[in-house]
C-alpha cells in the first residue's frame, strides 16, 4: 500500500534472513550482507500518512502511480549496511596497496584538517573575490610551486584529473597549431603509454601512431624518427615510463620533435618519481598534467576526486585554459583568460578546490628538500621490492628500475599458474593486489609501486608474501592459486561472464501477480 | 579452399575462390585469454593489407585486430557477436572473424603457412 508520495502506509511484516553456512550466514566478525534492495521490508521506513480523499490533484493527471522502488529500511539498518560494506573493503587506511602505475600513496591527515578549515570548507566559488582571498592565495601559491618544480612558465589549475589535464594540453597544442595556420592530423604515442593517452588525441581529432618500445622497454628512438614528419601534432609521453623507466633519450626526443614542429607533451602521471630532481620544463616538455592524486597526496581511487593541473611551455601560455590567479592591487582576483586565442574553460569554477589545499599543504609540510626526498625514497622503496625478488620472480628489464617495479610471467612458465591466479593468491595474505596485465608490452605483466610512504617493515612483509608465493608455484602447488582468494569476503568471481553478460542494476524478483 | 596461412599479427586466413575467412589464431586466443567483445569491420569496407580493422578485447586487454590481406569486407560473422567465447573455443572454425574479397591474391605468398607459423611462434619464447 504507497500512497502518493510512494511511502508506506501501512507497516510491513518481518522475513527470516539469507542462511548460510552458519545459521545466520555470518563467519564470526565478518557479517554477510545482503544487498540493500534485498532488505527491503515496505513499511520499515515507518509509515506515512494514507492519502487525503477529498484532496484534488493539482498535477494534471502526473501524479505516481507507482512504487519509486527505494528499499525501505530503518536508520539502523542502513548505517550497519554501508558500514558492513567498508568491512568488506580494503583501502590504504589498512594496508599497503602496491598498484603499479596508481600511486597509492598515504594522505596525511594534516591535509585533512586543513581542508577542513571553515574558511575553505564553507566558501562558494560564486562569493564576491574579497571575501575569499585566502583560497585566492592557495591557489595563487600552490601555481607557484607546481611551476617552481616543473619550470615551465604557465599553469592551468582547472582540469579535474589526469585524463581531463591530457585533454587540456592536447587542446591548447590544437589551438596553438591552428593559430599558426599548421593544421596536422597524427600524434605520436608509445605502446606502453596509459590507455588515456590515445583516448585523449582521439577525442581531440588527431589520428593515433604508436611507437614501439626496444628491448630496453624505452621508446624506439629510430621507429619515432622514421614517424616524425611535419603532419605530426605532438608525441605523447610518460616519463618515468609505465615499465617504470627513465626515458633516457628524453632530451633527444624533445629535440626532434620541436625541430619537426611539433609539441611534447608529457604525461605527468609519474612525476613523483623525480619531483625535486628534474624539471620537466629542462627537459623540452610543452605541456605536463600533474595528478595532484598522486604526485602530492591527495585522496585517489574512491576517495577522489582527482585533479590534474597543466604546466605549459612559453609557446602555449597564450592558448591556456583559465581562471588564472593574479595581483589587483592589494587584492588577488580571477583573470577569466578569455582572450581569443585561448581555448576558454575546461570546467564550470576553478578546479578542485579541496584537493589545491590539501596539496599545497603536502608541499608545505615537505619542503623542497622533503619534496627532494619524497622521489628519493619511492625510487629506493621500488629498487629495494625489485632487488628483494628478482632470484624468485622474473624482473622485465634490468634494474635499476625507477618509482615502480615490473615483473612478467616468466617465473610462472610451467607452473599451471597465471599471473592473474598469483594475484589473486595475494589477496589470501593480506594484499591488495599489483597492477596485472599492464603495460601491454610485457607479457602478463605485474607492476608494482609502493610509494615512499611504506615503511621498511610493510615493504618486508609484502616482500615476504611474494617470495612465498613465488616458491608455492614453483614447487608445484598450483591448486591453491586456482581456488584463491580463499579467505575474501567472496572468493573467485566469474570475471568473464561479468564482462559478457554484465548485470548492471539491481534486478528485483518477479512479483505476485496480487499484490 | 586454400591451405591455411598466418601474418606476424597473428591472423590468420583461408581464401575459396577469391573471398579469405579471417581470424586469430589459437596462440593468439590462448595470449588474449577469455575474450569478451569483438568489435568488427563494416561490411562493404574496403581494407588496406595489414590495416587496424576491429577491437578485440578479452579480460586482460583490449587488441586490434588487423587484415592480412587487401581487399572489400563482404561478410562478417554474426555467431561471434553473440557469443565472443567462440573466439576461445574454435579459433580456427566457429570463431571466424570476418570475410573479405581480396584485391591482391599476391599478398597471400607473403603470410605464413603453418610450418612457418609454429617456427614463428617459437622464437617467441
Amino acid at each position: 500500500m504507497m500512497n502518493r508520495q510512494g511511502r508506506p502506509s501501512q507497516a510491513a511484516e518481518n522475513t527470516s534472513r539469507t542462511t548460510g553456512p552458519t545459521s545466520t550466514g555470518h563467519k564470526a566478525l565478518d557479517l554477510s550482507e545482503p544487498l540493500i534492495f534485498e532488505q527491503d521490508r515496505p513499511g520499515q521506513t515507518g509509515v506515512d500518512f494514507e492519502d487525503v480523499p477529498l484532496s484534488r490533484s493539482r498535477l494534471g493527471g502526473l501524479d505516481r502511480d507507482q512504487s519509486i522502488g527505494l528499499p525501505g529500511l530503518t536508520e539502523s539498518q542502513v548505517v550497519r549496511h554501508y558500514t558492513r560494506l567498508s568491512r568488506k573493503n580494503y583501502a590504504i587506511d589498512m594496508g599497503m596497496f602496491p598498484l603499479g602505475s596508481c600511486t597509492m600513496k598515504h594522505n596525511p591527515r594534516l591535509n585533512e584538517a586543513m581542508a577542513g578549515l571553515p574558511g575553505f570548507a564553507d566558501i562558494h566559488p560564486l562569493q564576491p573575490t574579497s571575501t575569499i582571498q585566502g583560497a585566492l592565495a592557495v591557489m595563487d601559491q600552490l601555481g607557484d610551486w607546481l611551476i617552481e618544480l616543473t619550470g615551465m612558465p604557465g599553469v592551468s589549475l582547472a582540469p579535474k584529473a589526469g585524463a581531463h589535464g591530457e585533454l587540456c594540453g592536447l587542446m591548447t597544442i590544437r589551438a596553438a597549431l591552428e593559430a599558426r595556420g599548421d593544421a596536422r592530423s597524427r600524434v605520436l604515442v608509445p605502446e606502453s603509454a596509459h590507455g588515456t593517452n590515445p583516448a585523449t588525441a582521439a577525442l581531440c581529432g588527431y589520428k593515433v601512431d604508436s611507437i614501439p618500445a626496444n628491448d630496453e622497454g624505452r621508446v624506439d628512438l629510430e621507429a619515432l624518427k622514421e614517424k616524425l614528419d611535419d603532419d605530426v601534432a605532438a608525441i605523447m609521453l610518460t616519463n618515468p615510463n609505465t615499465c617504470g623507466l627513465f626515458e633516457r633519450d628524453i632530451v633527444e626526443i624533445a629535440e626532434l620533435t620541436h625541430a619537426a614542429g611539433a609539441f611534447f607533451y608529457c604525461d605527468g602521471a609519474n612525476f613523483n618519481a623525480i619531483v625535486g630532481k628534474v624539471r620537466p620544463g629542462d627537459l623540452g616538455i610543452d605541456a605536463m598534467h600533474i595528478n595532484l592524486h598522486k604526485t602530492f597526496s591527495t585522496p585517489h581511487g574512491g576517495g577522489g576526486p582527482g585533479s590534474g593541473p597543466v604546466t605549459f611551455s612559453e609557446a602555449l601560455v597564450p592558448y591556456a585554459p583559465g581562471p588564472f590567479v593574479k595581483q589587483a592591487g592589494d587584492a588577488l582576483t580571477l583573470d577569466e583568460g578569455f582572450e581569443p586565442e585561448a581555448i576558454g574553460r575546461m570546467a564550470a569554477f576553478h578546479g578542485q578546490m579541496g584537493m589545491f589545499i590539501r596539496a599545497l599543504t603536502y608541499m608545505l609540510s615537505h619542503g623542497g628538500d622533503g619534496l627532494k626526498q619524497v622521489a628519493e625514497d619511492a625510487v629506493l622503496n621500488a629498487n629495494y621490492i625489485l632487488s628483494s625478488l628478482q632470484d624468485v620472480m622474473s624482473p622485465s628489464f634490468a634494474g635499476p628500475c625507477m618509482h615502480e617495479a615490473l615483473f612478467d610471467d616468466k617465473f610462472l612458465k610451467d607452473t599451471g599458474v597465471s599471473t592473474l591466479d598469483f594475484s589473486k593468491a595475494l589477496i589470501d595474505e593480506g594484499f591488495h593486489p599489483m597492477t596485472m596485465y599492464f603495460p601491454l608490452v610485457v607479457q602478463g605483466a605485474m607492476l608494482i609501486e609502493p610509494t615512499e610512504t611504506e615503511s621498511r617493515e610493510s615493504l618486508d612483509e609484502f616482500i615476504h608474501a611474494l617470495r612465498h608465493l613465488a616458491q608455492s608455484a614453483s614447487s608445484g602447488k598450483s591448486n591453491s592459486f586456482v581456488a584463491a582468494p580463499q579467505y575474501a569476503p567472496v572468493t573467485r568471481l566469474d570475471e568473464t561472464q561479468a564482462a559478457r553478460k554484465p548485470v548492471l542494476s539491481y534486478q528485483p524478483p518477479e512479483v505476485d501477480a496480487a499484490e | 579452399m586454400s591451405d591455411i596461412r598466418y601474418s606476424e599479427e597473428h591472423e590468420w586466413i583461408r581464401v575459396d575462390g577469391d573471398v579469405g575467412t579471417v581470424g586469430i589464431s589459437d596462440y593468439a586466443q590462448g595470449a588474449l585469454g577469455d575474450v569478451v567483445f569483438v568489435e568488427m569491420p563494416e561490411v562493404g569496407t574496403n581494407l588496406d593489407q595489414n590495416a587496424e580493422v576491429g577491437v578485440i578485447e578479452s579480460v586482460k586487454a583490449a587488441s586490434e585486430i588487423y587484415t592480412p590481406v587487401s581487399g572489400e569486407v563482404v561478410a562478417v560473422n554474426d555467431a561471434v557477436d553473440g557469443d565472443p567465447s567462440l573466439v576461445n573455443t574454435d579459433p580456427l572454425g566457429e570463431g571466424w572473424l570476418f570475410q573479405v574479397k581480396l584485391s591482391n591474391a599476391d599478398e597471400l605468398d607473403g603470410l605464413a603457412n603453418q610450418e612457418a607459423y609454429d617456427k614463428f611462434l617459437e622464437g617467441l619464447d
